[in-house]
């Protein structure tokens, strides 16, 4: 088999060729057809040890990977690392020789700093896999997000997919915009003015301020979390008036294609961004993104590490 | 050498002598005594009492003055030291620099300027002049005693590495230092504006994903202390100027006629914020790296004379300091061993002539902020530099005499090389000498 990733890391969605991207889409295919049956493990990565080192909080991503590098028979050890001992000063480089000391093979980091799986990526001698960086990266999250717009709509070119809410804050969007672009995918942002980056000449997207002409015969709604706190900093007044200018309700969502499918990296803020998501149950997609999850995760272990 | 040589005496052959203030530019020798420069062109060799150095075709000029770095000393030692600041200085080719309040304590007490002006004389290699702060500890609340401050040997003041934090204080400074003819340096920055940002807010702090400082945080405080200067009888420095946006105000205001002069810095003229994608904090300072537009205006604005000179901004941080998370690393490069081969590659771009890069690097400063400086014309202090353009040299270690390595020129090949550096007539760096050793 071919599908074998080039680099050694995956730390941005860059480091993928289109090709690569849809490789780790076959792999997942078949990974998915073994988690239903009753014995899931095959023995892929038996005899390798994955780290998964995590500087913020984070259940799904973690949860998710884990059952992933389990699948592979491969050992997980879990280390949390709280936000507040890298601020007392605690040294990326004591981190480097941890991995070093624990003899990974791969490494799974969450950091809130962007560019640090980067960072740790020149430094150790093992596999990176960047499971979020500050407001830069996500690619596992962009990739299962993909996977789950190819297996509902069967296809990427000539869609049109919405993103919508804090578009400055959120690594999810930014490696979306890559993925999806390069796929051939047109991408809208939609959000206030005071959550989309002012300078994007390097994305090829669409921007609406107004939710309901940017999810206009859209095929694809994304909307992102947002984090409460962006009130209290001024980059919007409240998050009622939020919810009201920016939630997806079933209402607005009939102005996008009827079979429209809707898509949230979770953890949702219900009344905030989505609203009454019961009453458009068939078109979420967000169940489906938690289960593929897994699959393209076990695609981009196996992809990467079972290659040596 | 068995002769009992005067310290501050030589005669340099074979080079070629340039010195901006005057227009000189000719071949020949020079001959120093006593610390000051005796006689030049074609004069013969001594017959004895002085070292004899041959110059192989080197250009000799009056030594760099720098008006904006930071030694670190008193109170951050492990960055760097009067001493190993001094080292850096000369190998730089820098006879005098200006050094900022923000130590461990602050220079706002004359204890803490004559503590610095006695160790840096101890020391013996660049002269050093020490900024006093603004205000008492760099809060922004209290004014300093200017006078005693002045006394003492500041020759000016600054809040630096922070703003003059509000209008009215900036205000009384402005009036007040006129009192002793201090100019106040600002380091123009609205921190609200600002909110945490790391690098230039732009095309490329969308991608990398790192929170941007809009180039408004300078212009804003920029154009705030131009009207305030307006109505005072006060002179300001603008500090390491950085967007298109803060030359224009400065142009304009000159223009207008008030006292105000203002400084860039290599790393403004030479990188733009696409440096920042390396993901390394050698490439973190405050103002951050800009983008090309803001970078040809720095040019313009040195080119028409609004930017009045070149200052290093010379910061450094020990590596575990730098060796970090971008967001989480402190602002500051080192400058003082990489300014002057940046400024000979405007000189090579076309940009500037040799004659005014050393204007913008030696005369103007000096004549800004009252500082002695090296003059080639008989009885000029014999501060001097010895350099060879068509030489290169690696930046970073092992080459870097500062205590820190924190430059993103580190590997990076660099025009020029100097070959000595005279304080006094003394000489203070000789680069073959400690090739040799």
């Amino acid at each position: 088999m071919s599908d074998f990733l080039t680099s050694p890391h995956l730390l941005s969605v860059e480091d993928l060729t289109t090709d690569e991207m849809n490789g780790i889409f076959r792999t997942a295919d078949s990974f998915l057809d073994l988690s239903s049956r009753t014995v899931k493990k095959v023995p892929s990565l038996r005899g390798k040890t994955l780290v998964n080192l995590f500087y913020e909080p984070s259940t799904r991503t973690r949860t998710s990977f884990e059952i992933a590098a389990k699948r592979l028979s491969a050992d997980v050890i879990n280390i949390t690392t709280s936000q507040s001992s890298v601020v007392k000063g605690e040294s990326l480089l004591d981190t480097v020789r941890t991995i070093e000391a624990l003899g990974a093979d791969g490494v799974v980091i969450r950091h809130p700093s962007s560019g640090v799986p980067e960072w740790i990526s020149r430094r150790v001698g093992c596999h990176v896999i960047n499971a979020g960086d500050g407001l830069r990266e996500h690619p596992t999250q962009a990739l299962l997000d993909l996977y789950t717009i190819l297996k509902r709509m069967g296809r990427f070119e000539g869609l049109q997919v919405a993103i919508v809410g804090d578009i400055l804050h959120s690594r999810v969007a930014r490696s979306n915009i890559r993925a999806l672009t390069r796929m051939g995918v047109r991408v809208r942002l939609v959000g206030p003015p005071t959550l989309i980056p002012a300078d994007r000449k390097g994305w090829n997207v669409d921007v609406f301020y107004d939710l309901k002409e940017g999810i206009r015969d859209c095929d694809v709604v994304m909307a992102l979390r947002l984090q409460l706190e962006r009130a209290t900093a001024s980059f919007i007044p409240s998050l009622k008036e939020y919810a009201r200018l920016y939630g997806i309700s079933p209402q607005v969502l009939r102005l996008a294609k009827p079979d429209v499918l809707v898509l949230h990296p979770g953890p949702i803020n219900r009344g905030i961004e989505i609203q009454d998501e019961e009453s458009f149950h068939p078109h979420s997609g967000i169940l489906d993104q938690v289960h593929f999850g897994v699959g393209v995760r076990m695609a981009v272990l196996y992809l990467l590490m079972a290659g040596q | 050498m068995a002769r009992k040589d005067s310290a501050d005496s030589f005669f340099l052959k074979d080079v070629r002598l340039l010195d901006p203030a005057t227009g000189l530019d000719m071949n020949g020798h020079i001959r120093v005594e006593n610390g000051l420069v005796a006689e030049f062109g074609s004069i013969p060799a001594p017959s004895s009492g002085m070292p004899v150095w041959e110059g192989e075709g080197s250009i000799v000029t009056p030594g760099l003055v720098d008006v904006h770095a930071h030694f670190r000393e008193p109170g951050f030692e492990y960055k760097e030291t009067i001493e190993s600041g001094s080292r850096a200085a000369v190998s730089g080719g820098f006879t005098a620099v200006c050094v900022m309040a923000n130590t461990d304590p602050v220079n706002d007490h004359p204890e803490v300027t004559l503590g610095m002006i006695n160790k840096a004389r101890e020391i013996g290699l660049c002269r050093v002049f020490p900024i006093g702060a603004v205000s008492l500890g760099l809060k922004g609340e209290t004014l300093t005693e200017m006078g005693a401050l002045t006394q003492a040997g500041c020759v000016g003041f600054s809040d630096d590495g922070l703003p003059v934090r509000t209008s009215r204080l900036l205000r009384r400074a402005l009036e007040y230092a006129a009192l002793f003819h201090r100019p106040v340096i600002d380091h123009c920055e609205d921190r609200d504006l600002s909110d945490g940002g790391v690098m230039n807010e732009g095309w490329v702090s969308t991608d990398l994903g790192l929170k941007g400082i809009p180039p408004a945080s300078e212009e804003v405080v920029v154009a705030r202390d131009l009207e305030i200067l307006k109505s005072t009888r006060g002179r300001l420095h603008v500090a390491h100027l950085s967007t298109a946006g803060g030359v224009r105000l400065v142009r304009d205001a000159k223009r207008r006629h008030l006292n105000v002069t203002a400084e860039t810095c290599p790393h403004y003229f030479s990188l733009t914020d696409e440096a920042v994608r390396c993901h390394h904090a050698d490439a973190k300072m405050n103002p951050p790296l800009r983008t090309e537009e803001d970078r040809l205006a720095i040019i313009e604005g040195l080119r028409d004379g609004t930017i009045d000179m070149i200052a290093t901004d010379h910061a450094p941080h020990a590596p575990f300091e730098k060796e970090r998370e971008f967001d989480q690393a402190p602002f500051g490069i080192i400058g003082l061993e990489t300014a002057f081969s940046l400024g000979l590659d405007l000189v090579k771009d076309g940009y500037l002539d040799m004659a005014m890069l050393l204007y913008l690097m030696s005369v103007r400063p000096a004549r800004v902020f009252g500082l002695p400086r090296g003059e080639i014309r008989p009885g000029g202090l014999a501060d001097l530099m010895v350099f060879d353009p068509s030489q290169t040299t690696v930046a970073g270690v092992p080459r870097f005499r500062s205590r820190s390595r924190n430059s993103p020129f580190s590997g990076q090949k660099m025009s020029g090389r100097i070959r000595m550096t005279f304080v006094g007539g003394k000489k203070v760096f000789d680069e073959q000498e400690e090739r040799e050793e």
